[in-house]
């Protein structure tokens, strides 16, 4: 068993884009929290705090997830991607390159948690039509309305990805 | 957030005796509702007890021809368990019904079990709420009340149970398998979660100190039909105003045995085991649907803002039942209702 004493610093131990970082935390701090505030990491937006925006997305251990409701300190040990771990000015994620294509994005505040999303749903490997795109997509809100652009790039990856494959 | 201590439990006796024995301890499993409520403060825990390294992650092949699913399987884990996809796609398809890709992947079954009310009075501490600080009275009676239960609410409370997975559950007579300071129980569905009464700040019918170790599914007749519908007021991400589940067999254009379960309308899934038997034995035709609606909905009372929700049911418990047994189940992905 684990305990901390009441509001002591704990120090948990997270990788964060291929690199670990120790982090000396309070147990109430969440993974969107550390990632912005402690690594400063602020790639990951905070949009509403409670699981209702999306726009705090991140990959844990490989899978998608809203990392304001995620405790830090439960988590030593895992492995996050964030919007800094894909790609670079000089070599775009190829849904970085799509969203700029599709025009997926106007003020652009949602778009490092659909994107982390999108990666999420195709790794998941469920969504294969338009419709369930969509679905797939709903935890992401965009309140720039850019839904449109935003399920074109997905299709537009995922259809580049499944030709690729289909060539090799 | 209130600070509190963390801990990881190591083994279900660890969890189980800390929770018995610390009064402020709470459960931590996905986290999507219990650290939501902290942040609003409407729970306060001292201590909060991880339990995400117990052993309970699995879904297992019961003796009886069902299956067992771990307290702690992601939601999304069960939804496309392909034995889920091929024998209880009823369930699947409820829990594919709600919240998003991100918190399914993060809530678990056990959680999902016992996620609380979204009541927006019990959400803010600053405002009475009887379920959330019992005596302090309900606002929702005389407020903001169009989502609110039409059935089995009490003169204190009229809160709802907003959980997609649980319509299935109790359609499909799901019994929970818990273990307390007292040893392992199982309790039948129907009697896991509790109406308001005297008590709204009780949920369920949970002792003290005891934790859910796995839902467990029974065996059901080949080839039953099913559909979930799930009525809300946008068409994703959005908690049900009114949803319906619904299990048919259907032989020679006879029904042989139905279920039937309504969430979002009560402080748990409203089941009608009396009103099932009418369909029984009858054709499977809009009339005789029509008929088993107005027998459930006969006791309901609405409040000021959700009389609509009767009618609302009415209408989805009809076309649920078409969709069952039709053997067209509503699709989750493409929205419209047929
Ligand atoms: C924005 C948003 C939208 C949502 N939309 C929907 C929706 O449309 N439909 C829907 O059904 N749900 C919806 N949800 C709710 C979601 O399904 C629940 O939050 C989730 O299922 C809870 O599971 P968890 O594992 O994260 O629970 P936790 O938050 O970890 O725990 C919830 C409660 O269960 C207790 N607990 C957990 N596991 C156990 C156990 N094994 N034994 C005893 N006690 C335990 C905890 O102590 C706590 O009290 C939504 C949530 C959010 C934030
Ligand atoms: S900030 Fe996490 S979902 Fe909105
Ligand atoms: S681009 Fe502005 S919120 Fe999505």
């Amino acid at each position: 068993m684990i305990l901390t004493q009441d509001s002591t610093q704990i120090e948990v131990t997270i990788h964060v884009n291929g690199t670990p970082h120790a982090v000396k935390t309070d147990p109430c701090v969440t993974l969107l929290d550390l990632l912005r505030d402690h690594l400063q990491l602020t790639g990951s937006k905070k949009g509403c705090d409670h699981g209702q925006c999306g726009a705090c997305t991140v990959l844990l251990d490989g899978k998608r997830v809203n990392s304001c409701l995620v405790l830090a300190i439960s988590r030593e040990g895992s492995s996050v991607t964030t919007i800094e771990g894909l790609g670079s000015i000089a070599n775009l994620h190829p849904l970085q390159s799509a969203f700029i294509r599709h025009d997926a994005l106007q003020c652009g505040y949602c778009t490092p948690g659909q994107i982390c999303s999108a990666i999420g749903l195709m790794l998941e490997g469920h969504a294969k039509s338009h419709d369930e795109i969509r679905e797939g997509m709903s935890g992401n809100l965009c309140r720039c309305g850019a839904y449109i652009g935003i399920v074109e790039a997905i299709e537009d990856v995922m259809e580049s990805e499944s030709s690729r494959e289909e060539n090799r | 957030m209130k600070r509190f201590r963390y801990m990881k439990a190591v083994s279900v006796r660890e969890a189980i005796g800390i929770f018995a024995a610390e009064p402020g301890a709470a459960l931590m499993a996905g986290g999507t509702n219990l650290v939501d409520l902290m942040k609003y403060d409407v729970s306060t825990p001292t201590v909060v007890v991880d339990i995400n390294g117990l052993p309970l992650h699995d879904i297992t092949e019961q003796p009886d021809g069902g299956l067992r699913l771990g307290a702690l399987v992601s939601n999304a884990d069960v939804a496309y368990d392909p034995r889920i996809t091929e024998r209880y796609p009823l369930l699947s398809s409820a829990i594919l019904a709600g919240a998003s890709g991100q918190l399914r992947n993060m809530a678990t079954v056990g959680g999902n079990l016992l996620q609380r009310t979204r009541c927006s009075y019990f959400y803010d501490v600053q405002v009475p709420c009887n379920k959330r600080e019992p005596g302090s009275g309900c606002p929702a009676k005389t407020g903001l009340n169009r989502g609110h239960a039409i059935l089995g609410a009490s003169p204190l409370c009229i809160a709802t149970h907003p959980s997609d997975m649980c319509v299935a559950l109790s359609a499909l007579d799901a019994t929970i398998l818990v273990e307390g300071p007292r040893g392992v129980r199982s309790i039948p569905f129907s009697e896991f979660h509790r109406l308001p009464g005297e008590s709204p700040e009780r949920d369920t019918t949970l002792e003290p100190g005891e934790i859910i170790l796995a839902v467990d599914l029974p065996l059901l007749p080949p080839s039953m039909g099913y559909s979930y519908l799930k009525i809300r007021d946008r068409l994703s991400y959005a908690f049900a105003l009114v949803s319906v589940a619904v299990l048919i067999k259907i032989d020679d254009r006879i029904i042989q045995q139905a279920h039937l379960s309504l969430g979002s309308v009560a402080h748990k899934a409203w089941r009608d085991k009396d009103a099932e038997t009418l369909l029984v034995g009858a054709a499977p035709v809009r009339a005789v649907f029509k008929r088993i609606a107005d027998r459930l909905l006969d006791s309901a009372i609405a409040q000021e803002q959700n009389g609509f929700k009767i009618e609302l049911a009415h209408r989805a418990t009809v076309r649920c039942l078409e969709q069952a047994a039709a053997g067209t189940p509503q699709s989750q992905a493409n929205k419209r209702i047929c």
